[in-house]
């Protein structure tokens, strides 16, 4: 019997302020401990939070790029979120729960069936906790609270996905949409773009199972293995005549399995109340409007209109919209060598760049090749002066640093003969030196042909146009 | 909806507020006097009324995003009871 996969995903994504949500404490990676965590973020007596416009912004931009204004609440509230543990000072976090600042709106993924919508339920404004070392202090804790009060986007879906495979292409288009909007620097090792998948299975078309919700995951592969052992356990479990308990659970990378953390009868009761420290957030439509119209264009918009306007297949325009860095390159590729040459401007970018910056591990952003450098490799292939085997050759040169296509031409004689009159001398020689080839050619063997071609390529030291040379010997065996 | 003596246990549990038997039944009774009230509350129509988040009718202000405040950790880990490192050091506590 088939067992179908119901998977939601909640995804911590910190916003790239420079200062904390609810102080002016710096939130730079990497500190020394407890030096940016200020009166505020350490809870003492007295202190009031004032919220930050620039995670307000933020927000509204995420908004705004996964359904527009008509999802932004133009009224939201903040809410105490009451539990007690070491790296939460307070006694509680600052949150949004009744009414978040981003209600709605959808994520669209691309899976082998094509492109699906994915949708959120809310996203919602507040604050991260401290962090806690366990290790080396006498059998203590040790609280550094630099982290404390950084702002986080907690991002929402419907339980849409339907397998190991979606989620992953979900936290991928999140992942890429979040930096590609800027409001969150998506450093996964950092923490900065972290993930929980509520995961339950089901007979197709029964009512939803028991759901267990697997928390923080930080890498696309430790993703998809969780919710693949999660999956194969709960069936298993189910096969066997068991049932699911509503609990939460911690995947362990090194073991590939989940563990169970707390169940639902020791799950927390969080008591949310609004915060009376903090006024409700009103958003007017001009703030909205203002924020709209700096918005880049969307990953979705730019994938419609590299296929309308360059005529681009639609894998390509995925391809090239898979970051912002990415599509960028193209853009800047594309008008320096005219729209006319979009289609291999991808196929240079998606094929042999994107294979040497693999292999050396260097983002497109810091690429050693320029956007210019293709371009005007683009240029000297769409002219004829090189031909396609001599641009492999020139775009390795660019790769090693030896400067622009022309003057790598130039330096290395790659310069191809398309003079008419030349090319006609050179296979004039080769038909004249081969006569055997030109009647068995005219026998109707196809393949003397090739080598005819062969031998004028040959003869012009590979430098002859090969199009204009499969000319020349057709029109001539042809008289 | 008068609470149980256990709900009020594990009220006090939540708040992590150690209370003796007599404080218990003493607190219950309290409580569902403050019960009894919102009972009563609850029979008004509040069909038309918008849910208040905040006893000012006024929005929140917000701040530039800027950093304003310096490193004080040396000042306020004077008054903490273990420091080692920079840290705050706390009974241990793994979750």
């Amino acid at each position: 019997m088939d067992w179908e996969v119901v998977i939601g995903i909640e995804t911590h994504a910190q916003l790239s302020t420079v200062s904390k949500i609810f102080s002016g404490a710096a939130t730079q990676f990497g500190a020394a401990p407890n030096v940016q965590a200020c009166a505020v973020d350490i809870a003492l007596p007295g202190v009031l939070p004032v919220l930050n416009r620039g995670a307000v912004e933020r927000a509204i931009r995420f908004g705004l790029a996964v359904g527009g204004p008509e999802v932004i609440s133009r009224r939201s509230v903040f809410a105490r979120k009451n539990y007690f543990y070491p790296d939460l000072p307070k006694g509680y976090q600052i949150s949004q729960y009744e009414l978040p600042i981003v209600t709605g709106g959808i994520v669209k993924i691309q899976t082998e069936g094509g492109e699906k919508t994915v949708r959120l339920t809310r996203a919602h404004l507040e604050e991260d906790a401290g962090k806690s070392l366990h290790e080396d202090f006498h059998g203590m804790s040790g609280i550094d609270l630099n982290r404390a009060g950084t702002p986080l986007l907690e991002i929402v879906t419907e339980p849409d996905m339907r397998g190991a495979e979606e989620a992953v292409a979900y936290a991928k288009a999140l992942h890429a949409l979040v930096r590609w909007i800027g409001i969150c620097d998506g450093n996964m090792q950092e923490g900065s773009f972290r993930c929980d998948a509520n995961v339950s299975v089901r007979r197709p078309g029964a009512p939803l199972g028991t759901r267990r919700e697997i928390k923080n995951l930080n890498s696309f592969r430790f993703l998809q293995q969780a919710i693949e052992y999660e999956v194969r356990w709960q069936i298993e479990t189910l096969q066997d005549g068991g049932s699911i308990q509503q609990a939460t659970v911690l995947f362990d990378p090194d073991k590939g399995e989940t563990r169970m953390m707390r169940t639902k009868e020791d799950a927390h009761d969080y008591r949310y109340f609004p915060d009376p420290d903090l006024l409700p957030l009103v958003i007017s439509d001009a703030t909205i409007e203002q924020i709209r119209s700096e918005l880049p264009e969307l990953p979705q918009a730019k994938r419609e209109r590299y296929q309308r306007e360059f005529g681009l297949p639609s894998a390509y325009a995925v391809s090239l919209t898979q970051s912002i860095e990415v599509a960028s390159y193209f853009e800047a590729t594309v008008a320096a060598a005219g729209s006319d040459n979009a289609k291999p401007a991808a196929n240079w970018i998606l094929g042999e760049l994107a294979g040497a910056l693999n292999s050396t591990g260097i983002d497109i952003g810091a690429s050693p090749m320029s956007s210019k450098q293709l371009a005007g490799l683009l240029l000297r292939m769409r002219d004829n002066t090189i031909s396609g085997k001599m641009a492999k050759d020139v775009f390795d040169a660019m790769w090693a640093g030896e400067g622009d296509a022309d003057s790598i031409i130039e330096r290395r004689g790659l310069r191809q003969i398309s003079d008419a009159g030349e090319l006609e001398k050179i296979v004039d020689g080769v038909l004249a030196a081969n006569q055997k080839s030109v009647e068995e050619y005219r026998a109707g063997k196809e393949k003397a042909f090739n080598a005819l071609v062969g031998q004028a390529m040959k003869a012009t030291k590979g430098k002859g146009n090969p199009a204009q040379i499969n000319e020349i010997l057709k029109k001539k065996l042809a008289g | 909806m008068p609470l149980s003596l256990p709900e009020v246990k594990r009220v006090a549990w939540l708040a992590r507020l150690e209370i003796t038997e007599a404080e218990a039944a003493a607190a219950q009774g309290h409580l569902n006097e403050i019960f009894k009230l919102i009972e009563q509350m609850q029979s008004v129509d509040t069909e038309r009324v918008t849910p208040m988040a905040h006893g000012q009718d006024v929005a929140q202000r917000l701040r530039e995003d800027r950093v304003t405040e310096t490193d004080q950790h040396a000042l306020y880990q004077g008054i903490a009871p273990q420091v080692e490192d920079g840290l705050y050091l706390v009974p241990k506590v793994i979750e």
